[in-house]
């Protein structure tokens, strides 16, 4: 039991930040048909920024100044790179981000060294807030909570409140209808590519002490983010947020389950062995295999489900 | 037009003369050795140490004097990545030049395919022979079944290990929860720890037995939850690197209340992931630390310790490379020549003091270093501490090379000529 309550907070830790990284995806991808493969990389420099503010100014400047930065870089590759690309087509997209995965990559590695940096948790959050069957959880923990639902909320009431946000949800379905009604699309796919990367760069910000900052961040966290934007659908927020959620469970909970596939198809008299056609990967314990089950799932669902779990528009 | 075939004339001839500048080769007072570490990526921290490690000792034996009349070592460095791919890319490039060694440490996966790749590439090419000198691929089986003529395994191997670790653990503990990494020396810890706690420590209950993805968890709190759920008094682990610094530092966030007796916490990042929390909880198998020569009254090896500490952050551990590059000296020495038969041949069986009067054997028949390990414990009372912390390693027991000479399973294919 003690178990249960504690892995469901830290998968729900962990699908908070990745919300947090997928819904900035999911925006870009479901407005401008861009598969930002630079998104990542965006978090990861948005790790390193803020532990940059925080060593010379501060965390919680940091919060504010790795974030706006990330936004205005998220700015300029849409304004003089994509906005340029765009006229080539939907591969010459995928290319121009493609190349940034590996300028942002090697920038980092040459400017902070290939090791991971020490970017520590603030000294006013670094306290347990409650024990639980013996076990701390950080007060940290609770505030990256805090932080990814007040994004999910300020997200929300733009997108829903705003007339900025009633012009990017039109924009979303019918840019052309939204053009020539009079309003500036490019404008909005602009704020739309930087509101991303802002995202991103905030994730980064709060991921980046709880996980380690270093060079190998992003393709650590590039897959899954992909994973999650695929399986929740496209131009659906809320399933990006329920796929994060998933995502982050499933994660989490696949390292306390001891017992293996085999074990769970053997009461319907299902024997396998590890000689078995896909007997090795059935045989060992869920926990050893746990990083393919996101995989795997988003491999299901585009067998299934193409549209994911609530897309609304077709990939 | 004309003016792009002009820049065309002119970049070609640049690349021409830089590709046609002669690579230096192996300059007559030096003898290179190709030394292949992950410089990048989860585990570049314990390539980059081990960097700074072998500088240092690369200083100390040049100053006494090189092999053959005074030549010196210059190490060559390559970016394994911890793949093993990289790692034989880096082989092919250090054959090309000729250099007559090859080192590498971190990573039993890249020590396997290098055992595989050095044995064929010397089978193929009986003119450009190398020797691999294993400094740090623990894996027992490379020296078992995957035993090479060309191989020399100059650091305990891993039932070496478990077997200092399972007679050092303390009698109280009576529950021990078995953790490693998924990977060819996770594996190899796994099946000896089992296998030793079983013959020497047959009260002790294993009450899980974890393999961890190798380098790829971020977060250890789930692993924290269950260690926890458990009820085990002492967590058993080999993990190293990333894998043990998350882990320290998760169980601290978590105020999880049990020991560690562990395999490389001694290794930099270790002591600065537990912290003060660690006093007295932890305890680890290493050769050496920096209070072993005031422990046991070795005023050379102290001032030894006292050079590294003015050059580095973290203990200095690895004695067995200082022994190594002894070895090797007097190896070549021996056979007159860097020529690997004939430096092969002089390393094998050879004795030798290491710098703390213990004896080291290199045993002939699997081409393993019989050599001391050390247990010590994390605390306070330490006299010199580790990485700035206030705590360091104070030694508890010594095993000798004697008590840490194992049966091996090696049937060695020896070269004809």
């Amino acid at each position: 039991m003690d178990v249960f309550i504690i892995s469901l907070l830290n998968g729900l830790v962990y699908g908070m930040l990745l919300f947090m990284l997928a819904s900035g995806l999911t925006l870009i991808f479901s407005m401008m048909g861009v598969l930002n493969f630079a998104h990542a990389s965006i978090y990861m420099l948005g790790a390193y920024l803020a532990f940059e503010t925080s060593r010379w100014v501060g965390f919680w400047p940091a919060l504010i100044v790795a974030p706006a930065l990330c936004g205005l870089l998220g700015a300029a590759i849409e304004v003089w790179g994509l906005r340029r690309v765009h006229r080539n087509g939907h591969i010459a997209e995928l290319l121009f981000t493609f190349g940034l995965v590996f300028i942002i990559g090697r920038s980092v590695q040459m400017g902070w060294g290939m090791l991971p940096e020490p970017y520590r948790v603030p000294a006013l959050l670094d306290f347990p807030l409650f024990t639980l069957y013996g076990l701390q959880f950080p007060a940290y923990r609770a505030f990256m909570l805090l932080v990814s639902a007040g994004m999910l909320g300020a997200i929300w009431l733009l997108l829903k409140r705003t007339r900025i946000g009633l012009i990017i949800q039109a924009a979303l379905t019918h840019p052309d209808m939204v053009a020539s009604l009079g309003h500036n699309v490019p404008r909005v796919f602009t704020i739309v590519f930087a509101g991303g990367c802002l995202l991103a760069g905030l994730a980064g910000v709060i991921g980046g002490n709880y996980q380690s900052t270093e060079p190998g961040m992003a393709d650590a966290m590039g897959p899954i983010v992909f994973v999650v934007v695929v399986f929740g659908g496209l131009g659906s927020l809320a399933g990006c947020f329920i796929a994060s959620i998933i995502m982050g469970m499933v994660s989490t909970f696949a390292v306390v389950i001891d017992a293996s596939v085999a074990d769970a198809l053997r009461p319907f008299g299902i024997a396998l062995r590890a000689d078995d056609l896909l007997g090795e990967i059935l045989t060992v314990p869920v926990a050893r295999i746990g990083a393919l089950l996101p995989l795997l799932m988003m491999v299901l669902i585009l067998l299934f489900r193409p549209r994911g779990l609530m897309g609304t528009r077709d990939t | 037009m004309k003016c792009q075939r002009i820049l065309a004339a002119i970049v070609f001839a640049v690349l021409g003369i830089a590709v046609s500048a002669a690579p230096s080769r192996a300059a007559d007072d030096t003898i290179k050795i190709g030394y292949v570490d992950p410089l990048s990526g989860p585990f570049a921290a314990t390539g980059s140490n081990f960097l700074k490690v072998f500088s240092y000792v690369l200083g100390i034996v040049n100053a006494e004097g090189g092999p053959l009349g005074g030549k010196k070592y210059e190490l060559v460095t390559f970016d394994s990545k911890l793949q093993p791919a990289e790692a034989l890319i880096a082989l092919k490039s250090i054959t090309d030049q000729n250099l007559p060694f090859v080192m590498h440490c971190v990573g039993s996966n890249v020590g396997s395919a290098m055992v595989d790749a050095v044995s064929k590439h010397n089978a193929r090419n009986p003119d450009n022979r190398v020797i691999y000198l294993n400094c740090g691929a623990l894996a027992t089986e490379l020296t078992n079944e995957q035993c090479d003529f060309w191989q020399f395994r100059f650091t305990a191997n891993v039932d070496q290990r478990a077997v200092a670790r399972i007679k050092t653990l303390p009698k109280s503990v009576t529950s021990v929860y078995v953790m490693n990494q998924d990977y060819l020396f996770g594996q190899s810890v796994q099946k000896a720890t089992v296998k030793y706690l079983a013959q020497y420590r047959p009260d002790i209950k294993v009450v899980a037995d974890e393999l961890v993805p190798f380098g790829k968890v971020q977060d250890f709190s789930p692993y924290v939850a269950k260690i926890k759920a458990s009820g085990a008094q002492s967590l058993v682990t080999s993990n190293y690197d990333r894998d043990l610094n998350l882990l320290l530092k998760a169980g601290n966030d978590a105020g999880l209340d049990i020991r560690y007796d562990v395999y490389l916490a001694h290794q930099p990042g270790g002591p600065t992931s537990i912290g003060a929390a660690g006093d007295n909880r932890l305890t680890s198998v290493m050769e050496f630390n920096d209070n072993v020569p005031a422990a046991e009254n070795n005023e050379a090896a102290q001032k030894f310790v006292d050079g590294f500490r003015a050059k580095a952050d973290f203990n200095f551990i690895p004695l067995d490379y200082l022994t190594m590059f002894r070895m090797l000296t007097a190896a070549i020495n021996k056979a007159g020549s860097t020529d690997a038969l004939k430096v092969a041949l002089a390393l094998e069986g050879m004795k030798m003091t290491d710098l703390m009067g213990d004896e080291n054997i290199m045993r002939a028949e699997d081409h393993q270093l019989l050599s001391p390990l050390r247990e010590a414990v994390f605390t306070k009372s330490a006299k010199l501490d580790a990485e700035h912390t206030g705590l360091g390693w104070k030694e508890e027991a010594k095993l000798t090379a004697a008590d840490l000479t194992l049966p091996t399973t090696c049937k060695m294919k020896r070269p004809t000529q």
